[in-house]
């Protein structure tokens, strides 16, 4: 699913953020994403969010290459995942619903199979009720609750969340994490970066820590091969 | 299509009061390259007026016969310079002579003036070098005794003419270029306004000329907007300076549609700047 190979990334004000990295997540894999500020977990998923490109080296994405791809493809490739992010990102003038049909406007889905779509994915995230609401009339597990709605609108193969429960209290945590452990056990492959360490010892998940642009370790480097010809 | 114009449409509706600053920057703007507008066309107005003055007289010697001068007139029609011939005697010299100068009204005696051949030349044939042509082939008649143009008035607006087309156009070149960065500026700040959507929109996938469809709606609308406003703006000043300064012409509504279809087309040029830059920078 997601294939880093030797992938260095430089900033021009910042310095290096990636030295060499090289990972391989499979497909249906929930893994976690550690390490102290700074040591490149956000520059990793935004290099797999097609934000950023390497400086060096290769990530593979469902099948796309960041070496090969063109600037036109990358929405393609983007609605093959769902991203989610510490600060929720959603539009504060629209409602819970309109913010969740918007993700399947862009992508050109019909009006009926939005309102469909938005009500299951409302009833999938346990806020069925809070379709009008504007997201300010909601608390903060609720908030990213529609972040993760938004983010599964497209049925993505992937979900990339960004510290999704840094802003939360830790019942709210809880609620998400096992709303990301449903998305994972229906198939879906989560990359979840945390700060949180008691979240992450609580489960038995993969887990790779980064410090200073490198991995330092990888609760399954033995199943992360190193060479960049396999398939993804 | 659908959606771009119901995001365009809503964007007026979330940011009403960004969205009126926008349109009346717009508004204003071009109300003050209308105003230039306004000033060129009545000094062109006044132009072409004064140079619908421009006539070669010439001279018809005493004892010529009315063969020879209907065959120099029909011969100097032809000129392809000559929009008109008029044969003016001595008594129809007398009477203009005594409209346009007041010391003829005591004289009574027709031939004490020439008759003469007044040509008008066409449009855009007025310069000193066609005029002097004119005369100096007028000349050649051996039954003209002199001819006469103007010389120096006709070069002196010549010269006022060439003056005032080379400044209008760079004053106009100049206002539209103020009024082109103001607009992209104002709609820059609604796009920067909005950057948080374009990011979103982009990461849920949106593609680029998705993300810019409902941006290059906005403008065009604003320009239109903004190009109505500016119209009525300077209809209303045209309308005060002619209540109370001096009637002045305004423009016809051939310039009226396109100066509000320029503002619409400013409108959509300074969004597609705008979000391409953005584009491009995020």
């Amino acid at each position: 699913m997601i294939r880093f190979t030797r992938v260095t990334k430089e900033f021009p004000r910042t310095g290096l953020a990636l030295k060499e990295v090289s990972f391989h997540l499979a497909r249906g894999e929930f893994t976690f994403l550690t390490g102290p500020s700074g040591a490149g977990k956000s520059t990793i998923l935004k290099l797999i969010y097609l934000e950023e490109q390497p400086t060096a080296g290769e990530v593979k994405i469902a099948g796309a290459s960041s070496v090969t791809i063109r600037n036109k493809d990358v929405p393609r490739v983007r609605r093959k995942m769902g991203v989610v992010f510490q600060d929720f990102r959603l539009l504060e003038d629209r409602t819970v619903e309109e913010n969740i049909a918007f993700a399947l406007e862009v992508t050109g889905v019909g009006h009926t199979t939005i309102q469909l779509k938005v009500a299951r994915l409302l009833q999938l995230v346990g806020l069925s009720s809070k379709g009008p609401s504007l997201p300010r009339e909601l608390s903060g597990g609720e908030q990213q609750r529609v972040a993760i709605a938004r983010a599964l609108a497209n049925d993505p193969v992937l979900i990339v969340a960004d510290e999704p429960t840094g802003n939360l209290d830790e019942r709210a945590t809880r609620g998400i994490f096992q709303l990301l452990k449903d998305i994972n056990a229906s198939g879906t492959t989560v990359l979840m970066a945390t700060h949180d360490l008691e979240l992450v010892r609580s489960t038995q998940y993969r887990t790779i820590e980064l410090n200073h642009g490198q991995i330092v370790f990888d609760s399954r480097a033995d199943v992360t091969p190193p060479d960049a010809g396999a398939s993804v | 299509m659908r959606l771009a114009w119901r995001e365009a449409l809503l964007a007026f509706k979330r940011a009403p009061m960004l969205s009126a600053l926008s349109i009346t920057t717009i508004a204003f703007s071009l109300f003050a390259f209308g105003l230039f507008g306004l000033v060129a066309l009545n000094i062109r107005k006044a132009l072409v007026e004064v140079e619908e003055r421009v006539e070669v007289r010439a001279f018809i010697v005493d004892g010529t016969t009315s063969e020879s001068t209907s065959a120099a007139i029909a011969d100097v029609r032809a000129f392809p310079e000559v929009a008109s011939v008029t044969l003016v005697t001595p008594e129809q010299a007398l009477d203009r002579a005594r409209r346009e100068l007041g010391e003829f009204n005591d004289v009574f005696d027709p031939s004490i003036l020439p008759a003469s051949l007044d040509v008008r030349l066409k449009g855009g044939m007025r310069d000193p070098a066609t005029v002097h042509a004119v005369a100096e082939r007028m000349k050649t008649y051996d039954f003209i005794d002199d001819v006469r143009y103007g010389e120096e008035w006709v070069e002196k607006l010549h010269r006022i003419r060439n003056v005032a087309t080379i400044a209008g156009i760079l004053l106009g070149l100049t206002f539209a270029t103020v009024a082109i960065v103001i607009i992209g500026s104002t709609i820059r700040m609604a796009i920067l306004a909005r950057a948080r959507e374009i990011s979103i929109m982009r990461l849920v996938g949106a593609t680029d000329s998705f993300i810019r469809s409902p941006f290059l709606i906005e403008g065009a609308l604003k320009g239109l907007l903004g190009g109505l406003l500016a119209l009525a703006f300077a209809w209303i000043a045209n309308y005060v300076i002619g209540h109370f300064v001096f009637r002045a012409d305004f423009f016809d509504i051939r310039l009226s549609v396109l100066g509000v279809l320029g503002g619409a087309l400013i409108g959509v040029l300074g969004s597609a700047l705008s979000v391409g830059r953005h584009l491009r920078e995020v």
